[in-house]
């Protein structure tokens, strides 16, 4: 065979492809089944909190295809998702979305594990006016971009510690003392997620009257932060605020107790995810940390039941607990489900109609959305570790236990320490 | 500035500062001297010096969970590394020694991201650490504290600089090693396995960094992507303070690590990185300066 027969053959083929491909495009279902699309970090450094967004995903499908499926104009139809992995890097993340939409022909997406990733695709949803609902971007600048397709079933990030200044000042008051003359020491990562964490605990700081004495943004590559906690140590705060995801609540863990530095109140987030109480015991106690879902909640939903439930259905399917990450990304499905069978049709533009009018009580919390796409109707947890365990001390109406605080004293702790291993 | 009066106000926070900083400052000039060594014998600056201390942490790190304390662990990190350094070195690096420093740096990088996916994939990227449980000793009323745990971290990281200051004064080996790097076609005329010699270099250097690795474990934590910083700040102590001479590789480390603490108290953590960069080049500067008067004399 010469060069132009191969040539003619290359066509051929492709000419053949492009014919099958193209009635796909327009029925974009294959036979009785919806696909979503998700681009999910698998690799890099996002894998442990892409895994739990990829194993949330499934177990809503498994269970929403276990109950029949979804129903749209009398016919049901089943889920599936397909998966690419983006690496962890926003650059991969907007190319599989753009491959998502235009050589799979997906009509939904499903979002991706971080902020970041999720600013990334945002845009290319947006392009294509193909609907997103994402459990795991949390950044307030996310919604500020005046997105019409993009939804968020989680809190803003700003949320995320919030409550926890609330609580302090509360406690504060009830020991006679004012909240103005509390000090609030603030110790967080440099991106965008955690900044936002750090303006919603500087808003609400400022809104009692609290002071901030420190301000320190965090190097991505923390490995070190004992100069800002020997800052900690002279000035003394009320508060201590450190959030840098799971390296953040690790490191301030681990180095608040060598040090031996003493605050009423250490705040942080994702301690859950870094397994704090698990891994740190003694110098984790007493720690606050703000989180999207707990499993002691008493939200319920059709599919699911109650939040225990879910956990124990996740729990037995993939043998580990399931963090927040896992529940708000299969609250992002059963949304989905949801404002498909509503809207009774599988045109992106009328599921997106179907999304935004969302009134929605699940597992995880309810879900109704305001016209930027992010949730409104749902409230943070905040945690207290207690002798190991994380208890809920907010919001008081599912409270497990009463926070503590002023939390004792090193030289308290040490010697109750020692007193119950004598016993 | 407040931060600033804050250190005069308390004297006291000004020696936390430097304990802490040349505690660990130790562990950056072990990293360091490895590098150099390196550097010096095989002309290979290698990128890859911050993953083979996130191995060494990870083999700290599983024997702990068997079981074997990690002061015991950091030998076997250190002969673990050894091995794959010298596994390293006979797939890809002996291929860029004595070559192009450009090619030896893309090669080694290479290796970096390699070694940087690798234990993300058998890993994970969680964080984790070696709780070594050694508490505190408390001075100046509390105000100062002084991990344990950094302390041997110090001390350890001392041995290992004097073992191996002996190592390359005495044995054959060292002294082979030492023979290459002055003139390695000569040492070759004189019956020295240049290419064994490379190859021990480069495996004692990843030794080094697998105890390093260890101690890096202890006293903070490891997680796949940790690589970097310690390639950088490998780099950057022996620029300041040139091959070979163990002394001033341990000083520099040591004031890397107390200007690093002082910026991030006084300037913000958020400057610490960008302080100590500044640093280098105004050291650079200062250096070429110093140097350019020399070249006058000598004319």
């Amino acid at each position: 065979m010469n060069h132009r027969s191969y040539r003619q053959l290359a066509l051929a083929a492709a000419a053949l492809c492009l014919a099958t491909a193209a009635p796909a495009q327009t029925t974009k279902t294959e036979g009785g089944t919806i696909v979503l699309g998700a681009a999910v970090s698998l690799t890099g450094k996002y894998s442990t909190n892409g895994k739990n967004t990829q194993d949330g995903y499934n177990l809503a499908v498994e269970r929403i295809n276990e109950m029949g499926g979804v129903k749209v104009e009398g016919k049901t139809y089943k889920l599936e998702v397909k998966y690419y992995d983006d690496e962890s890097t926003s650059a991969r993340g907007a190319q599989l979305a753009e491959r998502l939409i235009n050589q799979d022909h997906v009509q939904f997406v499903l979002g991706p594990y971080s902020s970041g990733l999720t600013k990334a695709i945002a845009p290319v949803t947006e392009k294509y006016k193909i609907p997103m609902v994402e459990g795991n971007g949390a950044d307030r600048g996310l919604f500020k971009q005046g997105d019409k397709y993009l939804f968020a079933v989680l809190n803003t990030s700003d949320y995320y510690l919030r409550s926890a200044i609330q609580l302090a000042a509360q406690e504060a008051k009830k020991m006679g003392k004012d909240p103005k003359t509390m000090k609030v020491a603030i110790a967080i990562e440099n991106d965008d997620f955690s900044q936002d964490v750090r303006d919603g605990v500087e808003e609400d700081a400022k809104k009692l009257g609290m002071h901030v004495v420190i301000d320190d943004k965090l190097p991505p590559d923390i490995n070190d932060m004992s100069a800002t906690l020997a800052k900690v140590k002279a000035l003394k705060p009320d508060i201590l605020v450190v959030s840098g995801h799971e390296k953040g609540a690790v490191l301030a863990v681990r180095q608040v107790a060598e040090q031996r530095v003493y605050v009423p109140m250490l705040a942080l987030t994702h301690c859950d995810s870094a397994q704090i109480a698990e891994k740190y015991r003694d110098a984790a106690e007493y720690a606050v940390c703000g989180s999207q879902w707990d499993r002691h909640l008493a939200y319920k939903d059709k599919w699911f039941g109650t939040a225990e439930q879910y956990a124990e259905r996740f729990q037995k399917r993939f043998n580990y607990e399931p963090p927040y990450q896992a529940a708000e990304s299969s609250a992002a499905v059963l949304t989905f489900a949801d404002a498909i069978q509503r809207a009774g049709s599988l045109d992106p533009k009328k599921v997106r109609d179907a999304l935004a009018k969302t009134d929605l009580t699940t597992f995880y919390g309810p879900i109704k959305f305001d016209n930027t796409g992010k949730n409104i109707a749902k409230s943070m947890v905040l945690y207290q570790v207690l002798n190991g365990d994380y208890k809920m001390v907010a919001p008081t109406q599912w409270a497990e236990a009463k926070i503590v605080y002023p939390a004792p004293t090193w030289d308290k702790r040490m010697a109750s320490t020692a007193s119950a291993s004598k016993r | 500035m407040s931060n600033l009066a804050l250190l005069f106000d308390t004297p006291a926070l000004a020696l936390q500062l430097v304990v802490d900083g040349v505690l660990v400052g130790a562990i950056f000039a072990l990293v360091a001297y490895g590098m150099a060594l390196v550097w010096g014998v095989t002309n290979v600056i290698n990128v890859a010096q911050g993953e083979l201390v996130m191995l060494g942490g990870y083999v700290v790190y599983y024997l702990d969970r068997y079981g074997v304390s990690p002061v015991f662990g950091l030998p076997f990190a250190a002969v673990a590394l050894y091995i794959v350094g010298w596994i390293l070195y006979r797939l890809a690096v002996f291929r860029v020694v004595n070559g192009d420093l450009f090619t030896s740096l893309l090669a080694t990088f290479g290796l970096s991201i390699l070694l940087q996916q690798l234990m993300n994939q058998i890993f994970g990227a969680d964080i984790r650490s070696v709780q070594a449980d050694l508490g505190s000793f408390f001075l100046a009323g509390g105000l100062v504290t002084v991990a344990k745990v950094k302390l041997l971290a110090f001390a350890m990281a001392l041995a290992v600089g004097a073992g191996l200051v002996l190592f390359l004064k005495r044995s054959r080996l060292g002294q082979a090693i030492r023979a290459t790097s002055q003139n390695a076609r000569a040492a070759r005329i004189l019956g020295v396995d240049t290419h064994r010699v490379y190859a021990a270099t480069f495996a004692l250097n990843a030794a080094i960094c697998g105890a390093a690795g260890g101690l890096v474990a202890m006293t903070w934590i490891i997680h796949p992507y940790l690589g970097l910083t310690y390639t950088v700040r490998s780099f950057m102590i022996i620029v300041v303070a040139g091959l070979g001479n163990i002394g001033t590789v341990l000083a520099s480390g040591c004031g890397l690590g107390v200007a690093e603490n002082a910026a991030g108290f006084i300037l913000g953590t958020e400057y610490e990185t960008a302080f100590v960069f500044a640093l280098l080049v105004a050291i650079l500067v200062g250096r070429n300066l110093v140097l350019a008067r020399q070249r006058r004399y000598l004319k």
